[in-house]
């Protein structure tokens, strides 16, 4: 089967690769968008078909991928989403509520509107049906392996549901459902998302266990708590997606009890993970300058310094808008302390810090 | 004559100059922060005319070539007309505009200046090192800037005679017929080649590059879809060598009277010597000319009928020029600093009399040019990049592709 759609696949390549003849210097894709704006791989792009409201500040986004998607993130993972205001794209990520379905036509998002989030907001209450979106490949190490472990905790806090519900989702749909604690705190039950299918997904699944916390009553869950309510948390592999100050306090107290190797955080903000570099000198040979910056200083951030026109997308890593090749030098990965250190390599601009002096192609 | 500093020749105070310079900053924020939706979506709607024009045209030959001949003879020169205005808006307000970087803020990588390629036979990398730098950043500088005559023409009486150039109204012919071709060639500086100062594994390269695009079109206009219109294979290659000539022409036209009409003047190299922010707008208005039409014939034009706002800002979005222009304008009668346009004939009359009258030597012929300063006779090449000054950014940019590995 998979040899019939590679070469399937290959002498749809092999077409298209033909038609280029016709339409260079553009793409066939560039003529095909005309009939139907997904007619393109050129860029991952999709149509938001459905806004579906959720709670009063949070909706899921229904996209129907375009060309060039393939339907299999893992579940947890998060997609970068680019959509236009005023005229201008904004990158930012958002984790995929639904199950990864090879057969599947479209991908969920939930985004919960933040006060400051002007993309957030624009996405829960300003985004048409029909507006096209740029997407992003999927990304992140928050995901649930397949077979998943025999006992399983979530800690979730308010939208943090969101990749832990495709994970569920994926169990129910997989039939695999082990058994599963879920901890899910919000405010108030209103702003609770997907309180009703999680206790449709529990008269389902007897295994799966939700616990409903509710902050404004109830208070700031403690950790000190969790004895009481999941006995067995120690043996349990953990997931855990919030707020900053609740992964912060779960990766503490998680330390103390030294099992950190069985906790998964997602956080969604950038990770220095890596050391950073000893900085350097960053030259820009096309914009004829360059800049001496420390080794916290993004090579994205040092070309904006120095005023050259960097293209930028979601600055996390992401969306790999920001790619230039780097003619000469050593550049590290502030994620994974990597060094690049080839010449003429791409180099991803906003996550990247110089290592000594470099050289961009911009 | 040409002008070797212009705040001397406009008989401006260096207070003046920065004023005027900080005038100009002004127009140029505003214009930044007024860009939005509706930008966007004129280019995209220019974008898909454009393509839906292109694809139309096609088709029409392919389609009406089992037709009999009183059928598929309007079809097939309503098609090659439709292609060559299809090739002509690509070239000038889609392609030549992008590349500026002039829609760059939309952060979109479809319609950005690093990715774009147009429809003509220079590639696109070679044209913004050619245009975007040498020519928007030397602007009409004797010596400096190729597009003075483009190393072909004499286009300026300060370009020294020489018997070659009485053939230039044929040259010219020649060049605005084989436009496009003319505009491959250019960046490797014909100039420089002659004199044996060129770099020859930077023109090996540059040749591959131009070889291949060159290559591609010519495959597409005259081979594959001939091929595709079966027996009307000779009509379809006369068609497309219309469009392709209707494009040449126009662009050729629209391109001359940016900088040839008699009030562009040309400048010194002692001009760029230390040539502040301010000085430099002074130098793209004195050294381009705009020309009056209709609202289709500025689109047509890819809005270079505002050549002057356009040099002013080369990466502002050229749907605004025509807002821009009345300001522009009153503040060059404020300060006394002439302000060149007028109707599109005129001003093409202008270029041919001084490609006929150039052909000759100075002593046969009158300058019809406003006097500037003192007679000066220059040779002629480009500046290697170390002598140069540092590039202005909001020219657009330039790289270079194939880098051997360090």
């Amino acid at each position: 089967m998979a040899g019939v759609t590679s070469e399937r696949a290959l002498s749809w390549e092999r077409i298209r690769k033909t038609a280029d003849k016709l339409t260079t210097p553009l793409l066939p894709d560039d003529y095909l968008t005309l009939l139907n704006p997904l007619w393109s791989s050129r860029e991952l792009r999709g149509r938001v078909e459905q806004v579906i409201p959720e709670t009063d500040d949070a909706a899921t986004l229904v996209i129907r991928p375009g060309w060039g998607w393939h339907y299999d993130h893992r579940p947890g993972q998060f997609v970068g989403i680019g959509v236009q205001i005023d005229g201008r794209f904004h990158w930012r990520s958002y984790s995929v509520s639904s199950p990864p379905k090879k057969s599947g036509r479209t991908l969920s998002i939930t985004v919960r509107a933040m006060p400051e989030g002007f993309l957030s907001s624009h996405l829960v209450n300003g985004l048409e049906p029909g507006t096209i979106v740029r997407l992003a490949t999927p990304s992140g190490d928050f995901v649930l392996p397949d077979p998943p472990p025999a006992k399983s905790l979530f800690l979730v806090g308010g939208s943090g549901i969101t990749p832990v519900m495709a994970m569920l989702r994926t169990l129910d749909r997989r039939g695999t459902m082990s058994d599963v604690v879920v901890h899910y705190a919000s405010t108030t039950p209103e702003r609770m998302i997907f309180r009703d299918e999680l206790v449709t997904l529990h008269e389902k699944h007897p295994s799966l266990t939700v616990h409903q916390w509710f902050s404004d009553e109830q208070g700031i869950f403690e950790l000190a708590q969790l004895d009481a309510v999941v006995p067995d948390w120690r043996k349990r592999e953990t997931w855990a997606c919030g707020p900053a100050p609740m992964l912060d306090a779960i990766d503490g107290h998680w330390k103390a009890a030294d099992l950190e190797d069985r906790l998964h955080l997602e956080r969604f903000s950038l990770q220095l993970g890596g050391d950073g570099g000893e900085g350097g000198t960053v030259s820009f040979q096309n914009s004829l300058k360059e800049i001496e910056v420390d080794g916290a200083t993004t090579v994205l951030e040092a070309g904006e310094q120095a005023g050259v026109g960097m293209p930028y997308g979601c600055r996390v890593g992401i969306c790999h808008t920001c790619t230039v090749t780097k003619i000469s030098g050593t550049v590290r990965d502030l994620r994974s302390g990597d060094d690049y250190d080839q010449p003429n390599e791409q180099v991803q601009t906003c996550v990247t810090v110089p290592v000594g002096a470099c050289v961009l192609d911009i | 004559m040409a002008i070797a500093d212009v705040a001397e020749y406009l008989h401006l105070t260096p207070e003046d100059v920065e004023e005027i310079g900080r005038e100009f900053d002004a127009i140029r924020e505003r214009v930044e922060r007024a860009r939005g939706e509706k930008d966007a979506a004129y280019i995209r709607r220019v974008i898909k005319t454009q393509r839906w024009m292109a694809a139309a045209a096609r088709i029409g030959m392919i389609v009406s070539a089992p037709l009999d001949a009183k059928a598929r003879r309007p079809i097939v020169a309503a098609s090659a007309a439709t292609l060559g205005f299809a090739k002509i808006l690509e070239n000038m307000e889609i392609g030549h505009n992008v590349m500026h970087g002039q829609w760059d803020w939309m952060n979109d990588p479809e319609i950005h200046s690093s990715s774009w390629e147009w429809d003509t036979a220079q590639p696109a990398e070679q044209w913004k090192h050619s245009h975007n730098y040498i020519h928007h950043q030397f602007t009409n500088v004797l010596g400096v800037d190729n597009d003075i005559g483009y190393g072909v023409l004499r286009m300026a009486r300060e370009q020294k005679w020489h018997p070659v150039y009485l053939g230039q109204p044929v040259f010219n012919a020649l060049l605005a017929g084989l436009f496009q071709w003319g505009v491959a060639l250019h960046d490797l500086d014909l100039e420089a080649i002659r004199k044996g100062k060129k770099d020859p594994k930077e023109m090996k390269r540059q040749l591959k590059q131009i070889g291949l695009k060159g290559r591609n079109q010519a495959f597409k206009d005259y081979v594959l879809y001939p091929a595709l219109s079966g027996k009307q294979w000779k009509s379809t290659i006369k068609a497309n060598a219309t469009a392709n000539f209707m494009r040449n022409l126009w662009a050729y036209m629209i391109i001359f009277c940016g900088h040839f009409p008699d009030g562009a003047l040309h400048f010194t190299e002692e001009e760029l010597d230390e040539e502040t922010r301010a000085e430099w707008y002074l130098r793209q208005i004195l050294g381009t000319a705009n020309f009056e039409g209709g609202k289709l014939l500025h689109i047509m034009s890819g809005n270079l009928g505002y050549q002057i706002e356009h040099h002013l800002f080369p990466d502002l979005v050229s749907n605004h020029y025509a807002e821009i222009s009345p300001e522009v304008r009153a503040l060059c009668e404020r300060y006394g600093i002439p302000y060149t346009s007028g109707p599109l004939h005129r001003q093409y009359g202008q270029v041919l009399r001084t490609v006929m009258k150039l052909s000759l030597p100075n002593k046969f012929t009158q300058d019809d040019r406003p006097p500037t300063g003192p007679e000066v006779t220059i040779g002629h090449g480009r500046k290697l990049q170390e002598d140069r000054q540092e590039r202005r950014r909001e020219l657009g940019a330039w790289s270079r592709t194939e880098r051997s590995p360090a």
